[in-house]
């Protein structure tokens, strides 16, 4: 199904027509009242008026997390504060928080974009949304929480925590829609387990999850376990926040970009170079209607790459590959770079592996250790120490061959691994560097 | 004649046994043998107890890991040789053990050992015709 389907349907030829006018007034706008980007704009000697196609883009410098940690917190604002009706910020698990504004119009749209998202995973004014992605300074709360009520759906705001407490409220309430983080997700399955509830008696038809990457098994494992059809959502504060790419349930087969309100970029991950179409690299947007905090061609850190095919379900946007690592994320293992859904990968195509995980980095005299603990499930344990000693063995391998750095394999006991009320934590790095 | 032992999976951390005996305890279970294998990382605790489907509930109740397997038990004289001939049997047979344990009675005139098998029904019907006394799981449960 299509919420817009006047925009979301748009030739590409009127759709690049529609991205180059906002580009050309967002540039105006935030040349005229945001001084570093003026800064930065004058510096790099490019001026509004340079912009006279959409590949002028390139000309363009790049904006990334440190410039708006250096502006914190309203330094890049576009409008006075009188104009901003709401703040958020992202987690800032290094260093200071990242701080967004919204005026009344960026909400309404940001409303839209998740709006355009529910229905593309097939959520019509019908269902009852469960929404357990935390409400507060987080976008994800309050950002799917006013597209599923400009939906129409019934929203059971029941922000984060509290697990029995959702399912209770997820089973009396018939709640149709789940929207939570996909580690979350799978924290919910494995409870209701432990509740004695079969999720086959709840009444979840589909999830969209978001918020931190997940792997393709991942997906299939939480499909299975909740018997619902898993869709990704993509998006982060510095853009608007959840809504800005979305899978159509039709394909899920990567998520298609609100191309007319933001435009995408792929960059080379070392040297920043565009990259040609359909290459993967860092994922780069610039923003072509936000009034209180728009970005120019803001570095991700997310890793993806444009899908450019027909996508049988309507749409005319581009769609970015499922985004399985940030550059945040990476960990640098005796000169290797390692994503923990890369060896999330190996693990969920292991049968039996329970997809609870955690990677521990040490660092051993002038040598970097990883360590990766797997939860024994009762599929996995065998009486016999061969067959463990042969699986941690397997795992060892098969980590080994994906990604040419060798780790220890540790099995643990179930629910020693924490459980994920929201962002998981999946990575430890115990090394001083 | 096949007799239910259950197995625990352990990480090597202090007072995870204490706990396991202690739940037992507390359940009114009575372990009849017992053995542990331990590797640098993890332990496996494999019981036989009085009420096998009980145990298993308790401790999968308390969190643990815990799987059931088949063993054979097999009586043997307590006297020098009484086990090597079972043995002798075994290797002649060419049946391949994945582990054993040994304990004895409060008789103390024969000795009971427990192995477990890869191809647990062969092994039962080569012991048996070689006149091997195999107990049932009754007995072993009400000793």
């Amino acid at each position: 199904m299509i919420w817009n389907e006047e925009y979301e349907t748009l030739p590409r030829e009127a759709l690049e027509a529609l991205q180059l006018k906002r580009l050309q007034n967002q540039i105006e706008r935030v040349y005229a009242s945001v001084p570093y980007y003026r800064q930065k704009m004058n510096d790099a000697g490019v001026i509004p008026g340079d912009i006279k196609t959409l590949a002028d883009i390139q000309k363009l410098p790049f904006t990334t997390k440190e410039d708006l940690r250096k502006n914190y917190p309203f330094g890049l604002f576009a409008v006075p504060m009188e104009r901003v009706v709401r703040i958020h910020a992202s987690s800032g698990t290094t260093g200071q928080p990242t701080v967004v504004g919204y005026t009344k119009r960026d909400i309404k749209i940001w409303a839209e974009l998740m709006t355009r998202s529910l229905v593309a995973a097939g959520a019509t004014q019908k269902d009852i949304i469960h929404n357990a992605y935390g409400y507060g300074l987080f976008t994800g709360g309050l950002g799917a929480h006013y597209g599923a009520e400009n939906l129409g759906a019934t929203v059971v705001p029941i922000s984060g925590g509290n697990t029995k407490r959702q399912i209770m409220i997820m089973r009396d309430f018939k709640s149709t829609v789940l929207l939570c983080t996909p580690s979350y997700a799978l924290n919910l399955a494995e409870s209701m387990g432990d509740m004695g509830i079969d999720p086959a008696d709840m009444h979840l038809r589909v999830g969209v999850f978001g918020a931190e990457p997940w792997s393709e098994n991942m997906r299939q494992e939480i499909e299975k376990k909740l018997g619902i059809q898993a869709i990704d959502i993509y998006g982060l504060s510095e853009i608007i926040g959840p809504g800005v790419a979305i899978e159509c349930a039709e394909e899920q087969k990567g998520l298609h970009v609100m191309e007319d309100h933001f435009l995408p970029e792929i960059v080379d991950r070392k040297t920043f170079a565009p990259l040609p179409l359909g290459e993967i690299g860092e994922l780069v947007f610039t923003t072509l209607t936000k009034e209180a905090f728009p970005v120019i061609r803001y570095r991700t850190k997310d890793f993806s790459r444009l899908i450019t095919d027909h996508c049988s379900c309507g749409r005319t946007f581009y769609r970015m590959e499922k985004v399985t690592g940030r550059s945040d994320d990476m960990m640098i293992i005796r000169g290797v770079n390692v994503f923990p859904s890369q060896i999330e990968h190996v693990l969920m195509s292991i049968k039996g592996v329970e997809p609870h995980y955690q990677i521990i980095v040490n660092r051993e005299g002038s040598l970097d250790t990883m360590e990766v603990q797997v939860e024994v499930s009762e599929d996995l344990f065998s009486d016999a120490v061969k067959t463990l000693e042969e699986l941690t063995k397997r795992i060892q391998v098969e980590i080994k061959d994906l990604l040419g750095v060798s780790c220890k394999v540790t099995l643990v006991e179930p629910k020693t691994i924490q459980r994920s009320e929201g962002k998981a934590q999946r990575v430890i790095d115990n090394r001083k560097i | 004649m096949k007799v239910k032992q259950i197995a625990v999976f352990l990480e090597n951390k202090s007072g995870r046994m204490a706990e396991i005996t202690g739940v037992l305890a507390k359940n009114g279970i009575n372990i009849r043998a017992m053995s542990l294998a331990d590797t640098a990382d993890f332990g496996i605790l494999r019981l036989i107890v009085n009420d096998t489907e009980s145990a298993r509930n308790v401790l999968k109740e308390n969190g643990f890991t815990v799987g059931t397997t088949e063993v054979l038990v097999i009586e043997v004289m307590d006297k020098p040789g009484g086990l090597a001939g079972v043995l002798q049997i075994i290797s002649e047979n060419k049946l391949n053990i994945e582990y054993m344990y040994a304990f004895t009675q409060k008789s103390g005139e024969t000795g009971l050992i427990i192995f477990r098998f890869d191809e647990i029904d062969k092994a039962m019907d080569t012991l048996k015709k070689a006149g091997c006394h195999l107990l049932t799981g009754e007995e072993v449960y009400a000793i």
